[in-house]
């Protein structure tokens, strides 16, 4: 095997902030990025569900016209993360074979899809544009950062659903470990918030209907919640070995230790309710870390604000780590972002990677009354997690029974 | 109403810097589409839809292979007009 794995990147676009600094300054100062939607369509469609965390800085403001027109949303937000997460690691200079992506989408080009349709009804398919299949194909994000770094050791793209985004950094592990290529550039990226997919989330009643107070609508572990916030944007690391980033001389954050994917084969859209494919996932991924469950300090937990997926997961959660749960900072940070779906696995690696580089836990806003069924010891204002060594993991669950964990050290040599 | 030869360059040069970011000025009437402008077939077929909205032409699949250079698409919507 070979030696560690290091993550020496990191990019974001969210609805906190339009890079890393301001998004994690936002979270932990417990701003909320959760609001009303303003546009026509909330009205014209007359949407159960009015309001969601928008990115913060419209991929307008930062690509050129050309780029907006040539990716859909979601590549667009995936593009200025990698860019960001590139420059962050100061552009590797690295063999174009020896340089992978693994980039994640729960849904793909879900707007050029849907607008492409609408171009047919109205105008006919002469006007159906020819660029709408390389922007609606899943595999668009992944595509556009490998052409952006020139990497052609592989792009490939997870799709499983909210795990999306961790399946992707953990399958970077493997890459890595298997001694193909020298960096990965790994992450997630979504943009849904169309009135479609706002409608068919609303009629699974998977969402908040908080029309009310966007703001206090995503509220993991408060007795009073009603399900998750869309949201949008992306995140995205640069991941490479240790023996590659300290031949360079890279700023090393943090140890990427371990990572594991499982199955539930329980049902397409509902947890296990005993989490047990969830456990195994967080067992499997610490156990690649070689750490203890006795041993972690925090989690970001995948939490979205739904009322059996919280429990669910609080389930597997006490199957692991038992009566080490208490000593445990948990962080449920969908609070304040909403849920990127498959771009969620991807700043909620960042989060949890600067809660052990920072030594800071995140806060869970919106938590009034904890729900007594989920006794964690949830961390509601930004918490100093002490001077020593540091171990942290970050769950990622999805529609189709998909678990998704991987799991951050402090770095020393 | 009919667009003069100057008009159509004109705005084609728009759809052009519209879909690839390269110059109006750089869309001259000797410049080849793929040769100097370097714009893909894809690219290409965008500009042709936008231009037949523009110009209110049609412009068939098979004809636009012969449109070589800008001079020809202009010549080539010119006459379409009338």
């Amino acid at each position: 095997m070979a030696g560690k794995i290091v993550v020496t990147g990191l990019g974001a676009t969210t609805p906190l902030g339009g890079d890393v600094e301001s998004t994690w300054k936002a979270l932990l100062a417990g701003e909320s990025g959760i609001s009303t939607l303003e546009q026509d369509w909330v009205a014209q469609y007359e949407l159960p569900v009015t309001f969601a965390g928008q990115a913060k800085v419209k991929a307008s403001e930062v690509l050129t016209p050309q780029e907006c027109k040539r990716l859909d949303p979601s590549s667009q937000f995936a593009l200025i993360a990698a860019r960001q997460a590139w420059q962050d690691a100061g552009a590797p200079e690295v063999a174009p074979e020896r340089l992978a992506v693994e980039y994640a989408t729960g849904i793909g080009g879900v707007w050029t899809l849907l607008d492409a349709f609408d171009t047919l009804k109205e105008k006919g398919p002469r006007r159906v544009l020819p660029m709408t299949v390389p922007m609606l194909m899943p595999n668009g994000p992944a595509a556009a950062i490998g052409m952006d770094i020139a990497a052609r050791g592989g792009v490939r793209t997870a799709v499983s659903a909210c795990a999306s985004g961790t399946e992707a950094i953990a399958n970077a592990i493997d890459r890595l470990r298997s001694g193909e290529v020298d960096i990965v550039v790994a992450g997630g990226c979504e943009a849904a918030i169309h009135p479609m997919p706002i409608a068919a989330f609303a009629a699974m009643h998977a969402t908040s209907r908080k029309n009310d107070n966007p703001a206090a609508a995503s509220r993991p572990y408060d007795v009073d919640r009603d399900g998750f916030v869309m949201g949008e944007g992306a995140g995205a690391l640069v991941i490479e070995t240790e023996e590659h980033a300290l031949a360079r001389g890279a700023k090393i954050y943090a140890e990427l230790a371990g990572g594991d994917v499982t199955s539930d084969a329980y049902h397409i859209t509902a947890p296990d309710p005993e989490g047990s494919g969830a456990a195994r996932a967080v067992l499997g991924a610490l156990a690649e870390a070689g750490v203890k469950p006795s041993e972690v300090n925090h989690i970001n937990a995948h939490a979205t604000s739904t009322p059996v997926g919280d429990i669910a997961e609080y389930n597997s959660l006490v199957k692991v780590f038992g009566d080490d749960l208490g000593k445990i900072a948990v962080s449920a940070t969908k609070a304040a972002t909403g849920h990127l779906l498959g771009g969620a696995g991807a700043i909620e690696a960042i989060f949890t990677l600067l809660a052990v580089y920072d030594r800071v836990a995140p806060p869970t806003i919106n938590l009034d009354n904890q729900d007594p069924a989920i006794p964690l010891d949830v961390v509601t204002t930004a918490r100093p997690l002490g001077d020593q060594p540091l171990v942290a993991i970050s769950n990622s669950f999805g529609f189709g029974g998909h678990n998704a964990v991987v799991v951050f050290k402090t770095y020393s040599k | 109403m009919a667009f003069s030869q100057a008009e159509v360059l004109a705005g084609l040069a728009d759809i052009v810097n519209d879909e690839t970011g390269i110059a109006t000025e750089s869309v001259q009437l000797e410049k080849s589409f793929t040769d100097d402008l370097d714009i893909d077939s894809i690219s290409m077929m965008t500009i042709v839809v936008n231009a037949e909205d523009k110009f209110g032409v049609k412009i068939p699949d098979e004809e636009v292979k012969n449109l070589i250079t800008v001079g020809d698409a202009v010549n080539f919507i010119v006459s379409a007009q009338a």
